[in-house]
């Protein structure tokens, strides 16, 4: 019950954040413009897989971190009420995780409906799309909270973050090539598989390329993905490879915040 | 009814023979009774009806003509019409139900070792191979449309298949559903043209140790690969379309083994490979358009000695890939790549400075097949604009210094 109560009141504050506004705003543009001079909507779909991948992770670990640093106070306050720490957790995470993403669903979303591009044989990709674009917001939302809880100075938990970022988008998938050359010899089918698993941002990106025709361009290791994805187990692996990044950051967050020292 | 024919033979060898009319409950109510009539130069006017036979065999030069919806059908058990002698014209015939067999390669048509022959305007259904020529010469396949179910290789024929047959004429023909559209082995000197090739399991069309052959202004689509041209010399592709092939392994154009050719005002689009080349020398590539295919080209380093200038490139994932790292034994020459980001400041229409066509991923990818899994990746993006501004792993020698800024049809 009181986790609501801090939900509302934070959908509330939210609402004024111009933030989040802008990040809705650009979405639209970006869909619109795609749609309208990106030469229709598969193509549209994938260049906004780059925006899904990149930004939404960007955003959502950048803009998750300064929220929860500049909600100190206001945390500090409440906690000198009787209010659950559980709850209060809660409250903050999906007073912030929900706004961003359906501020995403609706400024992806709203471009493909207007133009009535989105149904027939694109639904399928749109809407692995717009699932991979909320469930990385979700995850990158509970890493904001996790690395704002770890850091006490503000400048380390934003560079903190970055880091995350960075680390997911770039680093790890030039750890990737690395092992690929490392191990040229030996058949690397599976391990890959593993390696794209084990990150949410590549994960999606596979997910979402398997969608088109372009997988044929991904060769054997394509196919052998294809196939993998293709059954129950594979979908499995992968939405609870996607829970997992969600769940672990949160729940390695909320202990700390129950224990934490404010 | 014996007496009958022979009453009616007696009349045509009586009178100048010309016309012999078959047709179901006429005087002459099979096919096999009027080529037992038939003598040199003499025509059979097949009429409307279905007529299933023993397999037929052409031993004089006689025209074969349908009149009518005229059906002969093998009923899935045998060769429907085969050809041995020459001049033979068969046309306007509907051959069907041929029949799988593995033990025995069975035609809706077989010419063997005939020359001179005209096989045109006929529809064939199901044939397990369609039109089969063997040790036949100068013939004209011309106008007939091939319709196959294949579904694999192993259980399928080729619509027209020609082995040691030399100087055909195949032109305007429509296959497809069938192993490989037209497959050529040891067969020289053929000519293959307006023809279109699509659905069929392996190629659209394959040449092999087939010299001095030319096609042109064919259409290849939708097959499991377009043409596959190996171990030939001087042959000639120009103006021929390959289409959506599309797959893991797909190619527009396979190129293996093949000496001094001319691959000439080509389009290639949305194939998984457009133009594939191994072991491949002194090939003129120009004037083509590569567009919205995965790789456009991928050229091997025992490829030497090529020559690609004036072709477009636009829309493609890899413009070029090579396993050569350093030299370049192919030249790239004055072509249009829409990944050009230079100037030409003398206005002269060609870029100032040089083009790079083959990108770091691709470089990475032929040493490292399973990396192609980072398809898309912003980390490659990243690796990819820092390789540009100043390449180190892309080979140095692989450039067109003469990039066109805009690409015209000439």
């Amino acid at each position: 019950m009181t986790a609501v109560k801090v939900l509302r009141y934070e959908l509330r504050d939210l609402r004024r954040s111009r933030w989040l506004l802008g990040y809705v705003l650009l979405l639209l543009a970006l869909t619109d413009a795609l749609l309208r001079f990106g030469g229709g909507g598969p193509r549209a779909v994938l260049s906004l897989m780059n925006v899904v991948l990149v930004f939404v992770p960007l955003v959502s670990v950048v803009f998750g971190t300064m929220y929860l640093y500049g909600a100190r106070d206001f945390i500090e306050l409440l906690l000198a009420q009787p209010v659950g720490r559980g709850s209060l957790f809660a409250g903050l995470y999906g007073g912030l995780a929900a706004p961003l993403a359906i501020g995403f669903l609706l400024g992806v979303g709203l471009p493909f409906l207007w133009s009535g591009q989105g149904d027939g044989s694109l639904a399928g990709a749109l809407a692995m799309l717009l699932a991979t674009g909320v469930l990385l917001t979700l995850v990158f939302t509970a890493l904001a909270f996790l690395v704002s809880l770890l850091f006490e100075d503000r400048a380390k938990g934003l560079g903190a973050a970055i880091l995350v970022w960075l680390a997911a988008t770039v680093l790890y998938d030039a750890v990737i090539v690395l092992v690929a050359t490392a191990f040229t010899d030996y058949p690397l089918e599976l391990p890959m598989l593993g390696l794209i698993v084990l990150n949410p941002v590549d994960l999606g990106r596979v997910l979402l390329l398997l969608q088109f025709d372009t997988a044929a361009l991904m060769g054997y290791t394509g196919a052998v993905f294809e196939r993998f994805f293709g059954t129950l187990v594979g979908l499995a692996v992968a939405t609870g490879a996607l829970a997992l990044w969600c769940a672990g950051p949160l729940g390695l967050a909320r202990a700390r915040f129950r224990g934490k020292d404010f | 009814m014996g007496s009958a024919v022979l009453m009616f033979a007696l009349i045509l060898a009586a009178a100048p023979p010309r016309r012999i009319v078959v047709a179901p409950g006429g005087p002459v109510p099979t096919v096999t009774a009027a080529l037992r009539l038939a003598r040199p130069g003499d025509t059979v006017v097949v009429t409307a009806g279905i007529y299933r036979e023993p397999r037929l065999e052409v031993r004089v030069p006689v025209t074969l003509l349908g009149a009518g919806d005229a059906v002969l059908d093998g009923g899935g058990a045998h060769e429907v019409l085969t050809i041995r002698a020459d001049d033979v014209t068969v046309r306007g015939l509907t051959i069907r139900n041929v029949g799988t067999s593995f033990t025995d390669d069975r035609a809706g048509i077989r010419i063997d070792g005939a020359r001179g022959c005209v096989i045109a305007d006929n529809r064939l259904l199901d044939t397990f191979f369609g039109i089969y020529a063997e040790r036949a010469d100068d013939c004209v396949v011309s106008g007939n449309v091939i319709e196959g179910r294949a579904r694999r290789q192993t259980t399928s024929g080729n619509a027209i298949h020609l082995f040691y047959s030399t100087g055909f004429t195949v032109t305007g023909n429509r296959v497809s559903g069938h192993r490989d559209g037209i497959y050529l082995e040891f067969s020289h000197r053929v000519s293959i043209r307006d023809n279109e090739s699509h659905g069929n399991v392996r190629y659209g069309l394959h040449f092999m140790f087939s010299d001095s052959c030319e096609y042109r202004r064919n259409v290849f689509s939708s097959n499991a690969s377009g043409v596959a041209v190996m171990y030939s010399r001087s042959v000639t592709m120009v103006g021929n379309r390959f289409e959506d092939n599309w797959g893991p392994a797909a190619y527009g154009l396979l190129l293996k083994e093949i000496k001094d050719s001319r691959i000439e005002g080509n389009l290639l689009a949305r194939n998984t490979v457009g133009l594939f080349a191994e072991s491949a020398d002194r090939l003129v590539v120009e004037r083509n358009q590569f567009l919205r295919n995965g790789w456009a080209v991928r050229i091997m380093a025992n490829a030497t000695d090529n020559s690609f200038r004036w072709n477009r490139f636009e829309g493609n994932t890899f413009d070029v890939a090579t396993n050569s790292q350093g030299s370049s034994p192919s030249t790239f020459a004055e072509n249009y790549w829409d990944g050009y980001a230079g100037y030409d400041l003398d206005r002269d229409g060609f870029g100032d400075t040089p083009f790079r066509p083959v990108r770091l991923f691709s470089v990475i990818v032929e040493q490292n097949e399973p990396t192609l899994i980072l398809l898309r990746s912003f980390f490659l993006d990243l690796l990819e604009a820092a390789e540009r501004v100043m390449p180190v792993l892309t080979p140095e020698a692989l450039v067109d210094s003469r990039p066109l800024m805009h690409w015209r049809v000439s």
